[in-house]
């Protein structure tokens, strides 16, 4: 299977299975078929009246030589792989409900403003202390261990942020394990003492603010209704100085209501912000909000454009990183990494205030889908299972989609959100991510014949 | 060549034979949390 695509002047082949990523022209554009290429005799015919015999034979030639290289048409040679047939479940993230309550009111938050449909509270050292343990204890052979401080808002609770640090910290040594810990905010909580010390202890930390003050202030309020945008922004920018070459992301929510997001990631990179991901809101289309299938058009547009700028900025004083567009062609995950997708409910957990584990954040709060509890150490592997199977061969959607070994299936919680269904993904969120990953391969063949220009 | 310019080989095939080690990070944990790319995660055994 190939996937040919245009994205302003450059053209561009990937060669699905085996990851090859071609720059072709026009005539190998006419050339190729999704699943085959077609006898010569037959191209020419077709495509005499655009190109010469001589200039379709070479083309074709060449198509064929990438052929027997193994870089177009290879087929898939994955699924039997024992290191994915025959791959243990193994729990080596987490993330952590240290609040279920919040104190900023965003008009589109999945977690019902923190309570996650419950009661707010917060969890005590005692259920973040057995987390670690079980995490631990679950984890294997795996040394590198996640521990993601979310919410509601975990600076709510930060003196139990700081003792289940202390106490992952404390428990690694003798685990031989390593723990990478992130926290994700709104920012209203951050001051010197809570910047020092996500400084000093977090590999990353992800700052919410959703790009333009006006379009921040429409959606993330304060209780009161007020807009935190001012709020905020100073506590970001001296984090961000003081944060020198540690890891940090800008994290904004687009909506029906700024389709024209690219201006809010390119104000979030004029603030000084590096590293920017901007998702798009994830609710129901009836609602005022949510992305429509007849905004699609207008969300790859800005896609597009985003990726200009992208290129435009690149190596200059305001250049940034767009989360979906890190695609490192020749240093990127395995392919195991690619079929085992985002972990959750195998690798991944989300453990809310009163200990409950759940596949993921986004499970949190819906009963059918608890797992266990750190207290009594009961997991259910049966749900484990069903998240376990919901990889790319087994979703019918994916089988024949060319950005499977890319996206890895989606959001397990979209497709539930959707389609009350994890095998059956959330159609709109797949068109945005394939256009993501075409915006990101073009990204990445301009810089390439910009490199080739400037090398000549 | 001259109608093809090859940018990236075959990494997916070469990755399967050393793969799976499980090392890296979880995708959703680093910046997203409600979509999902896994093709812009690093590899932590280079």
């Amino acid at each position: 299977m190939i996937h040919k695509f245009k994205i302003g002047d450059t053209k561009l082949v990937l060669d699905v299975n085996s990851g090859a990523v071609h720059i072709i022209d026009d005539i190998v554009y006419d050339i190729l078929d999704e699943d085959h290429i077609k006898d010569t005799e037959e191209i020419i015919e077709q495509l005499s009246c655009k190109y010469s015999q001589s200039e379709i034979m070479e083309a074709v030639e060449e198509v064929k030589q990438l052929q027997k290289e193994g870089l177009l048409y290879s087929p898939d040679m994955y699924r039997e792989l024992p290191a994915f047939r025959e791959r243990k479940p193994v729990i080596k993230a987490m993330c952590l409900h240290i609040a279920h309550d919040c104190n900023m009111r965003c008009q589109y938050c999945f977690a019902s403003q923190g309570s996650f449909n419950g009661q707010k509270s917060f969890m005590s050292e005692e259920v973040g202390k057995k987390a670690i343990d079980f995490l631990i204890e679950n984890s294997g052979d795996r040394r590198n261990l996640e521990i993601d401080f979310f919410g509601g808002e975990p600076l709510m609770n930060f003196d139990v942020v700081k003792k289940i640090v202390e106490y992952g910290r404390a428990r690694e040594k003798e685990a031989n394990k390593h723990f990478r810990f992130t926290i994700t905010t709104n920012g209203l909580l951050l001051n010197d003492e809570t910047i020092d010390y996500i400084n000093q202890n977090m590999d990353n930390v992800i700052l919410s603010i959703d790009g333009r003050k006006e379009i921040h202030d429409r959606m993330r309020h304060t209780v009161e209704g007020l807009g935190t945008y001012d709020r905020i922004l100073s506590k970001y920018k001296k984090m961000l100085r003081l944060r020198k070459d540690k890891l940090y992301f800008v994290r904004g929510t687009f909506t029906r209501y700024n389709l024209d997001f690219t201006k809010d990631v390119l104000h979030l990179a004029d603030l000084g912000f590096k590293n920017i991901s901007m998702e798009p809101v994830v609710v129901d289309e009836q609602i005022d909000y949510g992305i429509e299938y007849e905004d699609l058009p207008k969300v790859f547009e800005e896609y597009e454009k985003l990726a200009d700028a992208y290129i435009e900025r690149k190596n200059k004083e305001n250049e940034f990183t767009f989360f979906h567009f890190m695609i490192d062609l020749n240093q990127g995950p395995c392919v195991i990494k690619r079929l085992t997708g985002c972990g959750a409910g195998t690798e991944y957990l989300a453990i809310t205030p009163e200990g409950d584990m759940y596949p993921c954040h986004q499970f949190v709060g819906d009963s059918d889908f608890k797992i266990g509890n750190v207290f009594d150490n009961t997991f259910d592997r049966n749900i484990g299972l069903q998240f376990k199977d919901a990889h790319v061969y087994n979703k019918k959607d994916c089988q024949n989609c060319w950005a499977k070994f890319y996206c890895s299936g989606g959001c397990h919680a979209n497709a539930y959100q959707f389609n009350k269904d994890i095998q059956k993904p959330y159609q709109i969120g797949c068109e945005m991510e394939k256009k993501r990953i075409e915006c990101a391969l073009a990204i990445q063949a301009k810089l390439f014949a910009k490199e080739g220009l400037e090398n000549d | 060549m001259k109608h093809i310019k090859t940018i990236a080989k075959a990494v997916l095939k070469e990755s399967a034979a050393k793969g799976g080690c499980g090392e890296c990070q979880t995708s959703c944990q680093s910046a997203c949390k409600t979509s999902c790319t896994v093709a812009n995660q690093e590899c932590e055994n280079k």
